[in-house]
């Protein structure tokens, strides 16, 4: 079976489909190197004759909502992520659609989550045809063992926008699960039993979805304050006894690692944004959710409190330790992508300064510019890093789908980018030749620090000389590939996959970076009970 | 898959642990056949990376055995290869095959020979059957790392942990860490030293060491070995005195063979003889802790205090490695390595100190140039054994890496 035949070699020199889903695909033409033309689209002109002017949108339940936003076959049903693994409404919402007897309905979710795996029965049942965001778990062994019907299409935050506000999607009905909801359709997820901080991802979905249903389990009474989702773009609001599980919402408290070889990653990283000269007064940085990004986070705090220097803004994924920056007065500002943990959720409906953003604001590569591009410093995570510095964040490197995009690649394009990793995982080298899955260009990646050295871009002669005669341990990425081989005994055989595509990565752009195959069956793999994410 | 065939074999046996959580280590079963061939079946968690190159190694490791017909089942977590080999060995010699032989992994580049008087501070223990803690602790930069063979190592796994020791000693490259490796008490010990003084480590720690002749008997027999296998580097010895007794002997314990570089102290064990409850404060072990220094420095050797065993507590550690140093310890042992950089700081000298001790050496050696006797700093007169401290705090604090650049001739810093 094929998944729409003709290939291209792209400028990264990866093999992409022309076609993805039906529609033409431009392929990847380098950083900057697509050029986007015409208009960004539209949904269709509403009136307010047709809306109830006493403002109340709300109907019994979502079964009725999708019925009178017109739910056909074949459409594209939206939702967002911020109630991470604890959402109902997404799982709700194309449930209620198989029983109004909807086929083949692509979903669209900013992300998906474990809560969600069953959603490979709606695909097996033909209710949903394929699903375009981030799969992982059951859901992308689902895709990576080529039982969806279409290709996935794995975007970043800002590429997901970039794609509804050129039209590459169009999305047909979008569900939004709020935590908190007037019945105009007023919203924001700051508050609520289930508060889950900022609902920057659904608002792409709000503005450009022909039809938006706001699901909410906290009704207030006009005007919901604040209204980061804007009840005038939204059609119907749904009340239910609960959206989510908050315990899986937001968890009580992020950990730092107490691996001490994950420490000395976060401790390197913090050493170098201080001697590489980073950390200025005023300087701004992005940290994760992971236990290095944590650990490094109170590691510079540390380090800035010793030498006096405040930052301007600081990015989140928003935890309780970047909360501390800001109580402490080492920032004057939260920039908030995502809200992480109770504190952060606490701290972003009470301090004027914790403010929230979205996709747009922060991401968005077609627009006329985006926060990404001026934060000094990014941390991230990867699966692999090859000796070019480019790098994976979506599969393993068995060429299994594991993680999403998220902010990644938008990320890239801070002053400087590090990715923070172990050397190898396992027995499992993440330093390699060539990495399996095309996802970061190495001409976007500045450091590598793993627990044994740091390497840095040899482009970034600026960097090199800013660390010189420095006591951290600076070496070629080569020589650290030499060593993680000797160490794991050889160079480890490459992913076997088939010849059959079963998702693309996009670009920032909308280009296809490249492709994620099929993975061929391997004898006496033993799955390990839970799978480490790429911290 | 394994457990099966156990009743149609009296010889087949087993190595490594089972299960779901096991991280950087596997479980081998080894059953012997009559009929020549070889069967190897692997199940790997990185069987699409390492599949064809475990299958090839376990393959190479029964052959060096000298196994000529047999089944193999490995189930792996992503152990590294000097780990397969080891549990692959194991489980062959407890099937009563391998005699006198082994199967070794590649070598690494070993850190320059342990000096007599090296920099001990911090010293890693390393459960001997915990490879997964193995790779990365000279990462972590402490003095020494320890393999220990003793009261990590439950009894029934001695043999396994001395193989895997053995082949950690060859393969893991621990950076500038001296290799330690805590043998079991004598007679046990001895098995030990059979197995893993081949590979040259760099010291032993003799536990629960009570008399002279023992420490007598490990020298002797680790020198016996090291010929045998030609060993040219330094096996250091240091004896951990844990009970009173031993406590009593220090001194014949210190000057028991040249080879003693250092004494050491095992708290638990001390107290326990003592019958006394082992404090925070440690007021009850003062007096053996002082007579260790004592007589370590009548033979000219380091004296090494105990280890701290609350890892959250990095504020109680600071304050014991401070009185410690007070004391005249040189070192302690670490359980986590957190406590390493804390306890470096602990021993490390005073910006104050270094600053008076190099002015005292600079005095010195102005003395000596102008053939003086008497050394002197601005009006005071500075007696020799003032002299000598500061001497030997300076070659401590350069070794610590303390002393500024402009201090230090140029080519000492590494």
């Amino acid at each position: 079976m094929s998944h729409g035949g003709e290939m291209t070699k792209n400028a990264a020199g990866r093999m992409v489909p022309k076609i993805v889903n039906d529609r033409p695909q431009a392929a990847y033409a380098g950083v900057g190197g697509y050029e986007p033309t015409g208009d960004k689209c539209a949904p269709p002109i509403r009136s307010c004759k047709d809306y109830p002017a006493n403002g109340d949108k709300r109907v019994a339940d979502l079964a009725t909502a999708l019925k009178r936003c017109g739910l056909k076959d074949g459409m594209v049903i939206s939702s967002h992520h911020h109630l991470r693994n604890g959402d109902r409404v997404a799982l709700m919402a194309l449930e209620a659609a198989a029983q109004l007897g909807a086929r083949d309905l692509m979903w669209f979710p900013s992300a998906s989550f474990p809560c969600q795996a069953s959603v490979t029965q709606l695909m097996d049942a033909g209710v949903v045809h394929h699903i375009e965001g981030s799969m992982n778990g059951p859901l992308g062994d689902y895709c990576s063992s080529g039982k969806m019907r279409g290709l996935g299409v794995l975007r970043s935050h800002g590429g997901r926008w970039q794609a509804i506000q050129d039209g590459e999607v169009k999305i047909d009905i979008a569900v939004i699960a709020a935590p908190t909801a007037d019945s105009f359709g007023n919203a924001n997820g700051a508050l609520g039993k289930s508060a889950c901080g900022s609902l920057g991802f659904a608002l792409a979905d709000s503005i450009y979805a022909d039809h938006v249903i706001v699901v909410t389990d906290n009704l207030v009474p006009f005007p919901c304050i604040p209204w980061q989702i804007q009840g005038n773009n939204v059609d119907y609001v749904v009340e239910l006894e609960s959206i989510g599980d908050p315990s899986k919402i937001v968890s009580g408290t992020t950990q730092i690692t107490r691996s001490p070889d994950r420490v000395k990653i976060a401790e390197y990283v913090a050493r170098f944004i201080r001697d590489a000269g980073l950390m200025r007064p005023g300087f701004s940085f992005q940290a994760g959710s992971g236990g290095i990004a944590l650990a490094f986070v109170a590691f510079l705090r540390d380090m800035m409190r010793e030498s006096r220097v405040k930052a301007r803004f600081v990015r989140g994924g928003s935890t309780k330790y970047l909360v501390d920056l800001l109580k402490e007065g080492l920032t004057d500002y939260i920039l908030d992508g995502q809200t992480f943990d109770l504190d952060a959720v606490r701290s972003i409906a009470s301090d004027p300064r914790h403010v929230a953003t979205s996709p747009f604001t922060s991401y968005n590569y077609h627009g006329k510019g985006n926060f990404a591009s001026m934060v000094d410093v990014a941390v991230l995570g990867a699966t692999e890093v090859d000796v070019q510095f480019n790098a994976n964040v979506v599969t393993h490197s068995d060429g299994r789908l594991l993680h999403g995009i998220g902010g990644w690649q938008n990320c890239l394009f801070a002053g400087c980018t590090i990715l923070a990793v172990p050397s190898f995982r396992d027995r499992i080298p993440v330093i390699v030749d060539e990495v399996t899955t095309f996802v970061g260009p190495g001409e976007l990646i500045d450091v590598v620090v793993t627990e044994r050295s740091i390497s840095i871009n040899p482009r970034r002669k600026d960097l090199l000389e800013a660390v010189r005669g420095s006591s951290l341990p600076i070496r070629p990425i080569e020589e650290l590939q030499r060593e993680i081989q000797k160490i794991c005994g050889g160079a480890p055989e490459k992913a076997k996959v088939t010849e059959r595509p079963v998702a693309v990565v996009k670009w920032v752009d909308g280009t296809v970076l490249d492709t994620v195959w099929q993975v061929a069956e391997v004898k006496g793999v033993l799955r390990p009970s839970r799978e480490a994410s790429p911290e | 898959m394994a457990g099966s065939a156990e009743t149609e074999h009296k010889h087949r046996a087993e190595a490594g642990p089972r299960g779901n959580d096991v991280r950087s280590d596997l479980h081998v079963a080894f059953e012997p056949l009559e009929a020549r061939g070889i069967e190897i079946q692997v199940e790997s968690r990185v069987a699409a990376y390492y599949g064809a190159n475990i299958h090839a190694q376990a393959q190479r490791v029964l052959t060096e055995l000298g196994v000529a017909g047999g089944r193999l089942s490995i189930r792996d977590q992503g152990a590294l290869p000097f780990v397969i080999s080891a549990r692959i060995e194991t489980a062959v010699r407890r099937a009563g095959f391998g005699k006198d032989l082994r199967s070794l992994p590649e070598q690494t580049n070993l850190p320059a020979p342990s000096a007599k008087d090296r920099l001990r501070r911090s010293r890693l223990y390393l459960p001997g059957t915990e490879p997964k803690y193995f790779v990365n602790a000279g990462l972590h930069e402490p003095d020494a790392v320890i393999l220990d063979l003793e009261d990590s190592v439950h009894p029934s796994e001695k043999d396994s942990a001395r193989i895997l020791v053995r082949n950690a000693l060859r393969a893991v490259d621990f950076g500038a860490a001296e290799r330690m490796v805590r043998i079991n008490q004598l007679p046990l010990g001895l098995a030990d030293l059979e197995e893993v003084v081949s590979e040259a480590p760099d010291l032993i720690l003799i536990p629960k060491t009570e008399r002279a002749e023992q420490v007598v008997e490990v020298d002797r027999c680790v020198q016996e070995i090291a010929k045998c296998f030609k060993i040219k580097r330094p096996v250091w010895l240091m004896p951990i005195l844990e009970s009173a007794l031993g406590v009593e002997n220090a001194f014949a314990i210190a000057s028991a063979t040249q080879r003693v570089v250092a004494l050491t102290i095992g708290l638990e064990d001390y107290t326990a003889d003592l019958g006394v409850v082992k404090t925070r404060e440690g007021n009850e072990s003062l007096y053996a802790r002082q007579r260790l220094v004592n007589a370590a420095r009548a033979s000219g050797i380091q004296t090494i205090d105990s280890v701290y065993g609350d890892v959250a507590d990095s504020d109680g550690l600071r304050d014991w490695g401070q009185r410690a140093r007070a004391m005249g310890f040189e070192g302690m042992g670490c359980i986590h390595p957190r406590q390493i950089p804390v306890i470096h700081e602990a021993f490390a000298p005073s910006a104050i100190e270094i600053e008076k001790a190099l002015k005292i050496v600079a005095a010195f050696d102005e003395a000596q140039k102008n053939g003086l006797g008497v050394v002197s700093l601005g009006s005071k007169m500075i007696d020799p054994p003032v002299v000598q401290r500061a001497l030997r705090l300076v070659a401590q604090a350069k070794a610590m890496g303390l002393v500024p650049a402009a201090s230090v001739p140029a080519g000492q810093e590494r």
